[in-house]
């Protein structure tokens, strides 16, 4: 039983530092053909619109809750310490750097990696790729590189929009509390927001978009045993990207730390 | 225009510890029909996708119209793709577009044609396979058959000198199955392609077959006309057969 779990255990170590591997080359492939013009803007353009219309609706309720819940269960603790005043400032920061970016990123992860993987895994599978190939269109441009440039590129504009319903949805759990009005509450969200508190959240959904697209792809791209591999794509996509996603967060907290010491 | 000649030569291929083709070689002649025999599982469909490079062979060398192809670079292969055709299986239509966009995707990629003379091609292929009225419908609005027709419109859409067809008439009821069959037929008389066929359907090689061979073992085990081949002696050929 034991030599059984550690064979288990070991078969996934294995599976993960393979995907890594894999993940790499397949990301070295997208810099050697995104390097190439010309670009397929029409494709981009046509992705970049799927991939915000589906996961819109979904972005902005989880957007409006973030900050309605965050405001909520900050506010006892800042009375406790008579800093109440700070509430606006607390909840801005939080959703910019922070929660914003990374909550955004991982429910694009859940909608769209998955997608990205079934839809390239049933192109694999039933031979629409190779019928690509053969006909002398590279698949990876038009498939791949679009789909990562695509999600690279749009998740930014998500968190944009799900950072601005996040302060709204607080300033609806602050107004119904506190009797707050709109003008003094975005007043003291503006003051205090400062570049760094803004930009490398933002700069950092470009890597999460990134991270999203290679993963959703690559898993896809190389799907194989039918209809089985198309939901593995599927699923590990979404795992993988999410893990990926909160481990290169830790990675540029840390630089912006780095770079933007307080 | 007048069809490619090819030439396999010793080729070889494994998938891990599993030999599937060991030493094949076979030809085609300009404006050829060979079909290709054999079990499922004996590597028919891998030596085709060997052919056009889909696969990489472990050993063995590949001429078609001449060109040795497993020399050629990327750019230099997908020159000569744009001289093939290849009919998939489940005929490998893009579900995300319409008839129409499938049969515009290779002219419109690959070629510099006017938008009229890209509708024009459009409308002539599916002239060919009788199926202009399915232009404006998804893939998941066809039925076997039909997606067979389209994705042989698509595939000769760009008029190639050579023409692969993977088991074209697998999943079809015998009556579609002898109508693709004759299409394959016309389309080959009128486009003076050299076609390579694979498939299990005897019905289908009588129609098309101008030679036949078949495969076992990884090897050919018999060269020669389809008439031949079906009164053989050989008990593995009586027994395919029959």
């Amino acid at each position: 039983m034991s030599d059984k779990k550690q064979t288990v255990s070991g078969k996934r170590f294995g599976e993960f530092f393979s995907n890594i591997g894999g993940l790499t080359n397949f990301s070295m492939m997208f810099f050697k053909n995104f390097l190439i013009p010309p670009y397929d803007f029409k494709e981009i353009k046509k992705h970049m619109d799927e991939l915000g219309v589906k996961t819109l609706p979904i972005v902005s309720i989880t957007g409006i809750i973030i900050g309605f819940v965050l405001a909520l269960q900050s506010l006892p603790v800042m009375v406790r310490f008579g800093a109440e005043a700070f509430l606006p400032a607390t909840v801005a920061i939080s959703v910019c750097r922070e929660l914003g970016p990374v909550i955004t990123a991982l429910i694009f992860a859940g909608r769209v990696s998955s997608g990205i993987g079934a839809e390239l895994g049933s192109m694999r599978v039933t031979e629409q790729i190779d019928a690509m190939e053969v006909s002398a269109i590279n698949p990876f441009r038009y498939l791949v590189v679009t789909r990562i440039i695509a999600c690279t590129l749009i998740l930014p504009l998500l968190t944009v929009f799900v950072d601005f319903l996040a302060l709204l949805g607080a300033y609806v759990a602050l107004m119904l509390s506190q009797n707050l009005t709109f003008e003094y509450y975005m007043g003291s969200v503006f003051s205090s927001l400062t570049f760094v508190d803004v930009m490398p959240g933002l700069l950092k959904t470009f890597v999460f978009g990134f991270i999203v697209g290679v993963v959703g792809s690559y898993k896809g791209y190389t799907a194989d045993k039918g209809t089985e591999g198309v939901g593995k794509a599927s699923t590990t996509s979404v795992v993988l990207s999410s893990l990926l996603i909160l481990l290169f967060d830790m990675v540029l907290v840390k630089v912006t730390v780095w770079l933007w010491p307080v | 225009m007048a069809g490619l000649k090819v030439e396999m030569k010793n080729i070889r291929k494994s998938f891990e510890d599993f030999k599937v083709l060991d030493g094949v070689t076979l030809h085609a002649d300009c404006g050829e029909n060979l079909v290709i025999f054999g079990k499922s599982g004996t590597g028919k469909s891998v030596l085709l996708k060997c052919l056009v490079r889909l696969l990489d062979v472990d050993g063995g060398e590949i001429y078609v119209g001449g060109v040795d192809t497993l020399s050629l670079n990327l750019k230099e292969l997908n020159e000569l793709r744009k001289d093939l055709g290849f009919l998939f299986q489940g005929a490998a239509l893009y579900d995300s577009m319409s008839v129409r966009e499938n049969l515009e995707f290779p002219l419109i990629r690959n070629f510099k044609f006017s938008q009229k003379e890209v509708d024009e091609k459009v409308f002539k292929a599916l002239e060919r396979v009788s199926l202009s009225e399915a232009l404006d419908k998804m893939p998941s609005e066809l039925s076997g058959g039909m997606r067979k027709r389209i994705g042989l419109a698509r595939s000769i859409i760009t008029e190639p000198k050579l023409m692969l067809y993977d088991e074209p008439t697998t999943g079809l009821d015998p009556i579609t199955a002898k109508e693709i069959s004759k299409l394959i037929i016309d389309l080959q008389t009128e486009l003076k392609m050299t076609s390579i066929v694979v498939t299990h359907d005897l019905l289908c090689a009588k129609i098309i077959a101008d030679r036949a061979v078949m495969l076992k073992d990884g090897g050919i085990i018999f060269e020669g006309n389809l008439e031949d081949m079906t009164s053989s002696n050989d008990p593995f050929l009586k027994n395919f057969f029959n």
